[in-house]
């Protein structure tokens, strides 16, 4: 018995040595405990301002002490110098000025915080969210935020149960709907009711009314175009995620799902609204994220890099040319 | 403290004239601590690391979960009738065991291969379905069939205190290393190694002599326990039950919807059923081997009926979420160990392996299929109806089983 005791020990000891070595050195392997990487310039005289205009705001994924701060070039330089603040987030957009960081926040639970900031990246609000933090928009003038977490390990039981939640926030009336699933859903012309409806990817028109957003339910995904007012949800067409509506409010640039096995299934697409065509963008490689537009012409988004982070490309949206790499190291991008 | 009592079968008979729980009980209830921890961490995190870490669309996810519940239901079965025809239940869960942590590895090596990592969750399940039985029919050997509600109150309390710490190591090694899913799954890994030697070492088999042919055991005569009365009655009462009783989810569901819990605190509710199911299973247990397993099994269908009712308008506020999630915790604590502690003396001892895994097996395709029903209700009648019909297949079914699911032993 002594004997098998010992050996128990023994072992846990060897276990718990393995196991605390492998996550040390995992993280001395993180982004933020990196030397700064020397061929990325930053501009250390200028502060990052988001009522600058012809800014291209990201979220800076270098390695080094600045890793996961909001950062900006110019738009006519890109792969120009950065100015880097000190705000951390892990989503961020910019409109009219000002912005909104999605960020991970401590807890035994994943958690997050939506953190809305002024111009100077000052906070003027925050609002506390379930989850890992995935997507975060605003409407043209600002007054509608929109957000995206996902949530895991709800149930103890049930395995592998996942959803997400999606949030909006009326920043004029000071309204917030933390959970939009319950918002009256139109398959068709039929009300539909479900126990998996999932919403992701929220984009908001310029009359803060009119919204999409993509809803996953019944092992389908649609495009949904939303009424805030009448507060209701239609279904458009299926397998159109992260919809992101275009300046002129005409198109939305959208990720559609072209494989059936495998990771990274997606090609970004634009949908014309009035004629519901869709066409491919010259970018072959897979784009999960939820696109912006940088003008009328021009769709940013992130794809992961070779070399562990990510980078910030742009695409013609009328599915002509080729794509360009905007900013190295960068992800979330957004322009003022 | 406890692990250190474990002892050699013979010594076991010394623990029951003593009235404590035998050793080989507590020593796999330590397995399954452990276990679940490291099962627990995996399940926590693997939804994020699919559809964030690889960019998996939710849909394939939803896909590969599918698999899940169909492989453990099959090899069930397979496994339980192997355990019982070589006389070898400890070698039967440790090879389930083993898989299950070799498929830890198995998680980092398949990267982002989605079939690679679809064969490498089967094997998972496989190894969670090959040890269910057979663990069981271990803790029903190796104890006094007087205090056998008891015994598996212990085993169900310390395998709930896993399944507590799992996801928060999980979520906590997540939040050292950002992104760091394969650290998760290699400490996982470890945890997993650990339950598989805790097995070898503190585990005594219970082996009965061989069966004459090997006709005496084969899933035929697994199917065959089904003649024995009280048997088929549990078999068949527990599946109409499972039948009746929608997930977890659905609880928590309207819990949140009733008292419009912030979301950041959604996730604790599981917690409270956790926690309430943690204490009482011992007690549960007791209660069970003094007043009779099968009526405490009813009993605890009425407690998830009072948890229903209180959750379509019965109570309100603080009082709502207190006595709701105490009801369903005592759902719990008083049908999942206390279901096999009945069945267990039932069975043959050379099928006691096979016997469980029908059980098990049956109860578990029933909740399956309740919960698919559930769905479809909701799609079909929106909420309101489909709680409901819920209420009165819940109520009408554990009021039969009350009047005429008399088990006779």
């Amino acid at each position: 018995m002594t004997k098998r005791i010992l050996l128990a020990l023994l072992t846990t000891l060897l276990l718990a040595g393995a196991a605390i070595t492998y996550t040390v050195h995992a993280m001395g392997e993180r982004p933020d405990r990196q030397q700064a990487d020397a061929s990325v310039l930053v501009d250390r005289s200028g502060a990052v301002r988001l009522d600058e205009p012809g800014r291209l705001v990201f979220r800076n994924t270098a390695p080094g002490p600045d890793h996961g701060k909001v950062a900006s070039v110019s738009l006519a330089d890109p792969t120009g110098p950065r100015r880097i603040s000190g705000l951390s987030c892990d989503r961020f957009y910019v409109s009219a000025g000002a912005g909104l960081c999605l960020a991970s926040a401590p807890g035994p639970l994943p958690s997050a915080v939506a953190v809305f900031v002024d111009k100077d990246l000052r906070e003027v609000r925050r609002v506390e969210l379930a989850g890992v933090p995935n997507r975060a928009k605003l409407s043209p003038d600002g007054t509608m935020a929109s957000w995206t977490t996902f949530v895991t390990g709800d149930t103890y039981t049930q395995p592998g149960t996942f959803s997400t939640r999606t949030g909006i926030m009326d920043r004029a009336q000071d309204q917030l709907y933390s959970n939009i699933e319950g918002i009256p859903l139109f398959l068709g012309s039929e009300r539909h009711h479900a126990e998996d409806i999932n919403y992701w990817g929220v984009t908001f028109a310029q009359d803060n009314k009119h919204f999409y957003a993509t809803v996953a339910t019944g092992g389908r995904t649609h495009l949904v175009s939303g009424d805030y007012d009448t507060w209701d949800a239609r279904a458009l067409r299926e397998n159109a995620e992260c919809p992101s509506l275009s300046p002129d409010g005409k198109r939305l640039a959208f990720k559609k799902r072209v494989s059936t096995d495998g990771a990274r299934p997606w090609r970004e697409h634009v949908l014309d609204l009035a004629t519901m065509t869709e066409t491919p963008l010259a970018e072959t490689r897979s784009v999960d994220d939820q696109a912006v537009w940088l003008d009328a012409r021009t769709v940013a988004y992130s794809l992961p890099n070779e070399r562990g982070g990510s980078d910030v490309w742009g695409a013609p949206a009328d599915g002509s040319g080729a794509p360009r790499l905007l900013v190295p190291w960068g992800a979330s991008p957004a322009s003022t | 403290m406890y692990i250190a009592s474990a002892r050699s079968g013979l010594s076991d008979m010394d623990g029951r004239k003593q009235g404590r729980v035998a050793g080989n009980v507590l020593a796999l209830g330590a397995v399954s601590l452990v276990t679940d921890i490291s099962s627990e961490m995996v399940t926590a995190v693997l939804p994020l690391y699919l559809v964030l870490g690889l960019g998996f669309s939710p849909l394939q996810f939803g896909v590969l979960d599918g698999l899940y519940s169909g492989v453990t239901a099959i090899v069930r079965v397979f496994g339980g009738t192997l355990a019982d025809r070589w006389q070898r239940r400890k070698l039967v869960a440790g090879v389930g065991y083993g898989v299950s942590a070799a498929a830890k590895l198995g998680l980092i090596a398949a990267a982002g291969s989605a079939t690679a990592l679809g064969l490498v969750l089967a094997a998972d399940r496989t190894g969670k379905g090959l040890r269910t039985a057979p663990r069981d029919a271990l803790i029903s050997l190796s104890s006094n069939p007087d205090t056998l509600g008891r015994a598996f109150g212990v085993h169900r309390a310390m395998d709930t205190v896993g399944a507590f710490l799992g996801p928060l190591a999980a979520f906590l090694l997540l939040w050292t290393v950002a992104g760091g899913y394969d650290t998760v799954f290699f400490v996982s890994f470890c945890f997993a190694v650990l339950g598989v030697v805790l097995l070898g070492l503190f585990v005594t088999d219970q082996r009965r002599p061989m069966p004459a042919s090997s006709s005496a055991v084969s899933l035929r005569a697994a199917f065959g326990l089904l003649r024995d009365k009280d048997f088929r009655r549990i078999c068949c009462w527990a599946v109409v039950l499972g039948l009746v009783t929608v997930g977890d989810a659905f609880v928590y569901l309207l819990l949140q919807k009733r008292l419009d819990i912030a979301p950041e605190y959604f996730a604790i509710l599981p917690l409270g059923t956790a926690g309430v199911y943690l204490l009482l299973a011992v007690p549960m247990g007791r209660l069970a081997d003094r007043f009779g397993r099968w009526r405490v099994f009813v009993a605890g269908h009425v407690s998830l009926l009072v948890a229903y009712v209180l959750l379509v308008g019965a109570a309100d506020g603080v009082l709502l979420l207190v006595t709701s999630l105490a009801a369903h915790g005592i759902f719990y604590a008083c049908t999942d160990g206390v279901l096999m502690a009945a069945a267990g003396p039932l069975l043959p001892a050379e099928l006691k392996t096979s016997g469980m895994a029908l059980l098990q097996t049956g109860q578990a395709l029933a909740k399956l299929f309740s919960s698919v029903l559930f769905g479809a209700a909701w799609t079909l009648w929106g909420m309101g109806t489909a709680v409901t019909l819920a209420l009165v297949a819940l109520a009408a079914a554990t009021l039969a089983v009350a009047l005429f699911g008399r088990i006779a032993r």
